[in-house]
């Protein structure tokens, strides 16, 4: 039905990666969507939660009496543009106008066995669902009208959110909607449009929420009104997950506006009537801290433990001649996005309500559930996704909801909590440090004969819904999803590069972590390119000439040939102007970048990056030139400037006064963007930008200035 | 607790509380506007930025006794009759990402234009590089901004920039 449901052709016991990746997040919505979908008779559909003017016809599709179509996206837009391309693919099969579809992020619902908006999924795994379910929708619509007028189904057409005959009748499908329905069968064919067929996918479209935005009427959490709840902030420990030992209240309770005060794991929150107040109130607390696990550790104690932790060499295959040597350390990231953790909450006698932008509602509604001492009875929970302010992979995590949830509980009252700008800093779930090892094993003539890359990073907390995921589809194979089985699955090189092997040496640090955008290959990946670019130094070739010697993929080879073409690789540059380049292909999708840098002043600065990808077929080319822009400023930012400092335990940096996310001013005006279509399978976006950005920037410093970067962020090398 | 009377988006409203509470806290708690986003609370981010008498500034750290008689503009007041041109700038554009941050530019973007009818890039850097976004949305920004100078030339017969559509500044010359 789906075209994401591509045959599996290994057998059980083989786990491919990709076999992994398209099961770990595609099968289970893909189960549910043939199981209650697209069954309208079905008990369970029938129980969704709806408006009284609604009428479901799936889980995906349901249509209001004034005929606007509501889409359930079991997903939370987080500024990737999903939304949109959503509203284009179900306009499109339903014959719609775009600004007649609605699309909403689905609460916590059992029905969705998977909710994870990460891994560049969004699209790549539902786009198949979605078509399906609209078309079908469709395809029930005009049968009800065949009733209706007791025409023949196949005479009838669509437009503009009608039903039309061939002798002038129409109807709207909100009057059409019950009675589709009720159809069984439909009598034309519920199947998606060809791709060939499609006016409105592929075409540049500007984002459905943006007039909202603009206007300042886009509600985030704490933009919401729900009435009586009261501002709460919590105070936190200097050090990372820190413990209360002790504390007065006292002055704190008799400040103006508090309404009350409620210790907790994390700290102690203080509620009162503004904002303003409970952080001034938060600030009169006396409170005895004791050091978190990590007091005993900084920077030069983490870095020394990951180099430890690398190891001897391995023995380099037979025939070896020479081993070049690459090393290279990432710091700790905070995703530090705009809208920092919040959530709105209500806890009523054995009900709980939570509205926040989770990235995974339903983990939220698990662990919000565990916090109430309702483990067995999640259900108690309703979780509301409410658009993010950015999420990056830290809304995998929900603290916020959990505080929030206990404070409402303790007072009775609703409450809205807000963490601090220095609390998202500083008690984030970090992207881990890591040190790395490469080793190019090289023979007779230069022949490459093998490629190790050791890795030594601090385990990651990996996003739950994504072992859930596994544990639902296939426990017994995969009970774990550790860090090492996602590294295993996902790191490896494009390149004929003989023996090649990667792999992770997981060290203990007892640092919160979390995945960021493009998890591990926001480090290997990286390394690795830039790398390749030393390797063709070595052998004196030309970076490009050797990628395409070695590249296996023609998708890699066709993005590469873009920006090489589009960026005039090669042509005569200013002295200390250089270009670089790099490749990924990841998430089905494959990506090429070519950035030039001027090193000249104190600082170097990027004069244009030139962007090929190939995503199968690009839903909304706006929303990916969008998403790959953003990414490269990620990249830029990360590669050199933003990183995390650990000074005995606590995060140093506490706004964007000190982590140097890039501004305006360092960014250039030319971020161009070329799509390279191969085919028309969905590949995924969100994930793809990072990697390659950051490698082809530090591939272009190395090349104006002579010396490979080896520690990120660069202009921090001091450190 | 005084009373602090200003002019929001055009309506004169009159709060009372302590002169240095901080007027995005006055914004949002106490008026329900919530526009103006919290993205640092200490002035570093931009995403709280409106305008003061027609200027940009940030409603985190300034406090509310002293916009006592003046005009107050959120991205709420912005296009009272309709869209002001920098947002159909920026819709034409396409900026927003997740968004947190685009109320705060768009208020930055306007001031600037108001200054400066003709803004060089650089010019744009200089007045738009306190404002984060972490979506990395700069590049359509800048465009955007280049884009709504030139519609608020067309638009104005003068050749500087048009103040229409920004009732904040009423009563002032
Ligand atoms: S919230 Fe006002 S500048 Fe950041
Ligand atoms: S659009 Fe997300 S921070 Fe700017």
């Amino acid at each position: 039905m789906a075209d994401t449901l591509e045959a599996q052709p290994e057998s059980p016991g083989e786990w491919g990666r990709r076999r992994f990746l398209t099961w770990v997040v595609a099968a289970p919505t893909l189960m549910v969507a043939a199981r209650l979908g697209l069954a309208p008779a079905d008990a369970e559909a029938a129980q969704a939660p709806t408006e009284a003017s609604q009428t479901p016809l799936s889980l995906y599709i349901a249509i209001q009496e004034d005929g606007r179509v509501i889409a359930t996206l079991p997903r939370t837009e987080m500024g990737q543009g999903i939304t949109t391309a959503v509203a284009m693919l179900v306009a499109e099969e339903l014959d719609l106008p775009l600004d007649a579809v609605d699309v909403r992020s689905a609460g916590a619902d059992s029905r969705w066995l998977v909710q994870l908006t990460g891994l560049s999924s969004t699209m790549r795994l539902l786009a198949g669902p979605l078509r399906a379910a609209a078309a079908d929708a469709r395809a029930r619509l005009v049968t009800a009208a065949a009733f209706r007028w007791r025409v023949l189904a196949l005479s009838l057409t669509t437009a503009q959110g009608e039903v039309r005959a061939p002798d002038g009748r129409r109807a709207s499908y909100g009057e059409l909607a019950v009675a589709a329905s009720q159809v069984l069968l439909p009598a034309v064919s519920p199947l998606p449009k060809s791709v060939g067929e499609y006016t409105l996918v592929g075409r540049p479209t500007g984002r459905v929420d943006a007039r909202d935005i603009i206007t300042g009427a886009a509600r985030y959490a704490l933009d919401l009104d729900l009435p009586g709840a009261l501002p709460t902030v919590v105070a936190r420990p200097p050090t990372l997950r820190g413990t209360v030992q002790s504390f007065d209240d006292t002055p704190a309770r008799s400040m103006p506006g508090v309404v009350g005060v409620v210790p907790l794991s994390s700290g102690v929150a203080v509620v009162a009537r503004t904002f303003a107040q409970a952080l001034a109130a938060r600030d009169a607390l006396r409170i005895t801290w004791a050091p978190g696990p990590a007091s005993a550790l900084s920077d030069v104690d983490i870095r020394a433990r990951l180099r430890e932790a690398i190891g001897p060499r391995p023995l380099p295959p037979l025939l070896t001649t020479r081993t070049l040597e690459g090393r290279f350390d990432f710091p700790y990231l905070a995703h530090a996005p705009m809208e920092t953790q919040s959530c709105v909450a209500r806890v009523q006698g054995d009900q709980a309500e939570v509205w926040l932008g989770a990235q995974d509602p339903k983990y939220a509604q698990r662990v919000v559930a565990r916090a109430l001492g309702w483990e067995l009875s999640p259900q108690r929970v309703t979780v509301n996704v409410t658009r993010a302010g950015g999420g990056f992979g830290r809304r995998f995590f929900s603290e916020a909801a959990v505080e929030a949830a206990l404070v409402s509980r303790a007072l009775g009252q609703p409450v809205k909590l807000l963490w601090t700008r220095n609390d998202d800093m500083r008690h984030g779930h970090f992207r881990p440090a890591s040190h790395h090892r490469i080793l190019a094993h090289l023979g007779p003539g230069g022949m490459l004969l093998g490629w190790n890359h050791r890795a030594a990073i601090p385990t990651l907390e990996l996003p739950h819904g994504f072992g859930d995921a596994l544990t639902a589809l296939a426990g017994e194979l995969l009970p774990q999803v550790t860090s090492t089985v996602f590294f295993a699955l996902t790191q490896r090189s494009p390149y004929h590069f003989g023996l090649v092997s990667h792999e992770l040496r997981e060290v203990s640090v007892p640092i919160p972590t979390g995945s960021f955008r493009s998890v591990f290959t926001s480090q290997v990946g990286v390394a690795n390119e830039v790398f390749v670019d030393q390797l063709a130094r070595e052998l004196q070739l030309d970076p490009v000439a050797l990628r395409r010697s070695r590249l296996a993929s023609s998708r890699l080879q066709a993005v590469l040939k873009k920006v090489v073409t589009v960026g005039q690789w090669g042509r005569a540059l200013p002295t200390g102007v250089a270009q670089g380049v790099a490749v990924l292909e990841e998430w089905d999708s494959a990506i090429a970048h070519l950035v030039e840098v001027d090193v000249t002043g104190a600082v170097p600065r990027v004069l244009r990056i030139i962007i090929a990808a190939d995503v199968g077929l690009p839903i909304n080319p706006k929303g990916i030139e969008a998403q790959l822009q953003g990414a490269a400023v990620d990249a830029m930012s990360t590669t050199l400037s933003a990183g995390l400092h650990i000074d005995a335990g606590a995060v140093r940096e506490g706004s964007f006064a000190d982590y140097h996310w890039l501004r305006m001013k360092h960014v250039p005006s030319d971020i161009q963007v070329h799509l390279v279509r191969s085919d028309d399978r969905v590949g995924g976006v969100g994930e793809l930008g990072y990697p390659s950005a950051a490698a082809a920037l530090a591939n272009a410093i190395a090349r104006a200035r002579g010396t490979m970067p080896t520690r990120f962020p660069i202009l921090d090398e001091g450190a | 607790m005084p009373a602090h009377q200003f002019i929001l988006n055009g309506r004169t409203v009159s709060v009372e509380s302590p002169a240095d509470l901080p007027l995005l806290w006055v914004l949002r708690d106490v008026l329900g506007v919530t526009g103006p986003k919290y993205g640092c609370g200490v002035g570093v981010c931009g995403a709280c930025t409106s305008h003061l008498d027609g200027e940009a500034f940030r409603p985190c750290i300034h406090p509310v006794g002293d916009t006592t008689g003046r005009a107050v503009t959120t991205i709420e007041g912005l296009g009272a009759q309709g869209l002001h041109p920098v947002q159909e700038a920026w819709l034409e554009e396409d900026v927003a990402q997740c968004g947190f941050c685009q109320p705060g530019q768009i208020m930055a973007a306007v001031a600037l234009l108001r200054r400066n009818a003709h803004p060089t890039d650089a010019d744009i850097d200089a007045a738009m590089s306190d404002n984060v976004c972490r979506c990395g949305t700069y590049v359509r920004i800048r465009a955007a901004i280049q884009r709504a100078a030139l519609l608020l030339r067309a638009s104005a017969p003068t050749g500087g920039a048009s103040l229409e559509g920004d009732p904040g500044t009423t009563g002032r010359p």
